[in-house]
């Protein structure tokens, strides 16, 4: 009976510790959750301030209204968005049908090569891919597809080396048993009518995964954009430009466009991202163990 | 130092399996060094080996084949179109008149300026009857390099299909003596979405990264033996030339007097290793901590809590970073908030990114908030995969939460993950990004700034690169110089890591 209780006291005890430390990782999540939203609810609620267009202490506007909106609308602002937003669609495509012919390769067929070639790209890695920056320029400069006509030379620099980026969906097409090709071989299917009618269908989170990770990719591009528009505005995409606001001698009137146009660009790739959050997580989780 | 047979080595403790292989590893370099020049020995014996096979071959197909196949030595696809294989045939015979014209009409020229890389510079001539001077153009060496690398490339793909072509034929006259049919054209192109299909799958892909990434990066490697630079642009200003390994000596000795690049190499790349360990190994122990934490039983609202983290993934990051970068600045919404409030008065602004010590650890803990969300995407699906009645049975045993993280969570995270650690470490030494659009390598370090380009404190080796291409001076060579010198980096640490890692995974294993 002593026992029992005992047990029973026991038993409560480990309850409250469980709440105690439940009630700890609530507190802490909170706060990380704060710490992880502020900066953005501050973008939002500069966006929207009317009295002055510099940084300022305080983060609730005085005076509201949508000014920084329409005033986007006299600046380049649509035009770079336009330029990002059609190197997205081109390098979403593109990207996605080099990268799956890449890896569905790498996974599936064995050749003399295979070996040799994965090794090499792995080296080829290494490199650091700014290295490549100073040539390309000077070609797509030839070419005439640099500054202001640098929407397709981007999008030639994005695709063109993207079958390096395999790994992932590799990893992918790895986990689908390779009896179905098989079985699709003996019923006399040719290899790429096995790619069309029996893979593809069953990659489709891989699939998803690259064209949304292809997509973002246009966004957040900082370094190959500047370089290649080279100061040319017509040719920017969105971060060189919004960018080019805060430097020293605009900032003190840009500030509050930039936190608009911040918005403006994060919106639909935010809605995008967390309608697909799905295939995003199965992608990048698969892809780390994979290694 | 002591040598282990399989059998002691099983029996040690884990802290001494790992003690074992990282002395055994560092007691092995000598070995390792030599064994790795041995191989280069047995790599080019065997390349020759290879070499003088092909050649016999080549020679005895010459001597027993009939007319056509000989004819064929001179008319790539004659043999294909004389026994019937005409697609095949003309496709040979398309490469051999493209690239015999390209030959006479550019590539012999590139080629012969390639050793000097341009004779004639820009020269002004005087001008008599306008009393001015004219200047002319001459050779262009970054042409001259660029379809000097080209033209190598071509010829050794020429060299290729012409011994496809000798091998065609040998093959098509075995086929034809045992009495069998040749492929047709028709035939042919069905194999390649069949049985070749896998050449056909990769034609685009790896022409794409063969142009954009392999030959540009050929070209870099080559410039980084020229003084290629701003002021010898090739064309314009001053032709470049070759200068052997005068870069390589200039960034790394230590008595090259105002152009101390050495010190400032040294110190770029230390940092470069404190950055990355930090930002990788932060991130992953406390990302891994919230994955935790998340997945604890009790715990609500697990979907929120996770999309509220993935913000960070979703928001592209020139915004984020950039919208931190101003918050933390002198006169940023931090520290006008303080003064406004009296916490710090003017001129006591706290030196977020004006203080070398400061300005490194904000990035730090700013990437954090950038990359915790990734890990605990990756912990969270690991952390699922471990059986339950592990936890089980050492609850039974009396472990206390710390040493279950410690014995079963910690060691089956890294066993997963140890490859991708690799990646992730590799991937923070050039994170450009967050460097870049946080501080933009700043404060500036006086003291190195002599050297190119305006080092500053928190500049990785790869923003230090960025910063010479763009820089005024535009030292191209010394950015090549640079690049090579992240790749060995990278390269060294690669090769320490799979060495000493517990298991090298095969991936046939998950198939």
């Amino acid at each position: 009976m002593a026992n029992e209780k005992n047990s029973m006291k026991q038993h409560m005890g480990m309850r409250a510790a469980n709440a105690l430390s439940n009630t700890v990782i609530y507190v802490l999540l909170v706060v990380i959750s704060v710490i992880w939203l502020l900066p953005f609810v501050f973008i939002v609620l500069q966006s929207f301030r009317m009295e002055s267009t510099s940084q300022v202490g305080y983060v609730v506007p005085h005076v509201w209204g949508i000014g920084n909106y329409t005033n986007l609308m006299n600046t380049s602002f649509p035009r770079w968005y336009l330029n990002t937003f059609i190197m997205a669609l081109f390098t979403a495509a593109l990207q996605t049908v080099i990268v799956l012919c890449m890896s569905y390769t790498l996974s599936r067929f064995r050749f003399k090569l295979r070996k040799p070639l994965m090794q090499f790209m792995l080296i080829l890695g290494f490199f650091p891919g700014m290295l490549t920056m100073i040539i390309l320029y000077r070609v797509l400069k030839d070419l005439g597809l640099t500054q202001a006509n640098a929407v397709p030379g981007l999008i030639l620099v994005y695709i063109a080396s993207s079958g390096m980026g395999y790994y992932v969906s590799k990893g992918f097409f790895d986990t689908i048993p390779k009896s179905l090709d098989e079985a699709a071989r003996i019923d006399g299917a040719t290899r790429a009518q096995v790619l069309y009618k029996i893979i593809l269908p069953l990659a489709k989170p891989i699939v998803i995964y690259t064209v949304l990770t292809a997509f973002m990719g246009p966004w957040g591009d900082f370094v190959f954009a500047r370089y290649i528009s080279f100061g040319a505005e017509a040719g920017m995409n969105v971060a060189v430009g919004l960018n080019s606001w805060l430097s020293q001698d605009q900032i003190m009137n840009k500030y509050t466009m930039f936190c608009a146009g911040g918005v403006i660009v994060a919106i639909p790739v935010v809605i995008l991202f967390m309608c697909l959050q799905k295939y995003y997580v199965e992608g990048v989780t698969g892809g780390a163990v994979k290694g | 130092m002591k040598q282990y047979s399989d059998l002691e080595y099983l029996q040690l403790s884990k802290g001494q399996k790992f003690g074992y292989r990282v002395t055994s590893f560092f007691a092995g370099i000598p070995k390792a060094i030599g064994r790795f020049f041995l191989g280069i020995g047995k790599g080019l014996k065997n390349a020759g080996l290879a070499v003088a096979r092909e050649a016999k071959d080549i020679v005895q197909t010459f001597v027993q084949g009939d007319w056509k196949t000989k004819l064929s030595y001179l008319v790539m696809g004659f043999g294909c179109l004389a026994r019937g294989q005409i697609l095949r045939g003309l496709l040979f015979l398309l490469f051999e008149a493209v690239f015999v014209g390209y030959m006479i009409m550019a590539g012999i020229y590139w080629l012969s300026m390639l050793p000097s890389l341009g004779k004639v510079g820009p020269h002004s001539t005087y001008d008599e009857i306008y009393d001015t001077y004219t200047v002319g153009y001459g050779d262009n060496s970054f042409k001259i390099l660029l379809y000097g690398v080209l033209t190598i490339f071509f010829i050794i793909a020429f060299i290729y299909t012409w011994r496809l072509n000798v091998k065609q034929n040998k093959i098509a006259e075995g086929i034809l003596k045992s009495g069998k049919k040749l492929r047709s054209g028709k035939e042919d192109l069905r194999s390649m979405v069949d049985d070749k299909f896998h050449t056909t799958l990769l034609a685009l892909p790896l022409t794409g990264i063969l142009i954009f990434t392999v030959m540009p990066i050929v070209f870099m490697i080559l410039v980084a033996f020229t003084n290629y630079s701003g002021a010898n642009d090739g064309y314009i200003n001053n032709l470049f030339h070759w200068v052997g390994m005068d870069n390589f000596n200039q960034l790394l000795s230590w008595n090259s007097g105002n152009n101390a690049y050495s010190a400032t190499f040294g110190e770029v790349l230390s940092w470069t290793l404190i950055w990355a360990f930090f930002a990788t190994f932060s991130n992953y122990f406390l990302g891994m901590l919230v994955a935790m934490m998340i997945n604890k039983k009790g715990i609500h609202l697990k979907k929120l809590w996770r999309t509220i983290l993935v913000m960070t993934i979703a928001i592209p990051q020139f915004i984020s970073l950039l919208y931190v970068s101003k918050m933390f600045a002198k006169n940023g919404l931090i520290n006008l908030f303080l003064l406004d409030h009296g916490l710090i008065k003017l001129g006591g602004e706290l030196p977020f990114w004006t203080d070398p010590t400061w300005a490194r650890v904000t990035v730090i803990l700013i990437n954090i908030w950038i990359g915790i969300p990734y890990l605990m995407l990756i912990a969270t699906g690991i952390l699922m995969n471990i059986p339950a009645d592990l936890y089980e049975s050492a609850k039974i045993d009396g472990a206390n939460p710390w040493q279950q993280y410690v014995k079963i969570t910690l060691p089956y995270m890294l066993f997963i993950t140890g490859p991708y650690l690799l990646t992730s470490f590799i991937g923070n030494m050039n994170n450009f990004n967050v460097i870049f659009l946080l501080t933009g390598g700043g404060p500036t370090n006086s003291a190195a700034s002599t050297a190119a380009g305006n080092v500053g404190f928190t500049d990785l080796l790869i923003t230090w690169l960025f910063k010479i291409t763009t820089g005024e001076q535009a030292l191209y060579y010394m950015a090549s110089v640079v690049g090579i010198m992240v790749f060995v980096v990278v390269g060294v640490i690669a090769l320490i890591v799979y060495n000493v890692m517990p298991s090298v995974k095969n991936e046939e294993d998950f198939q």
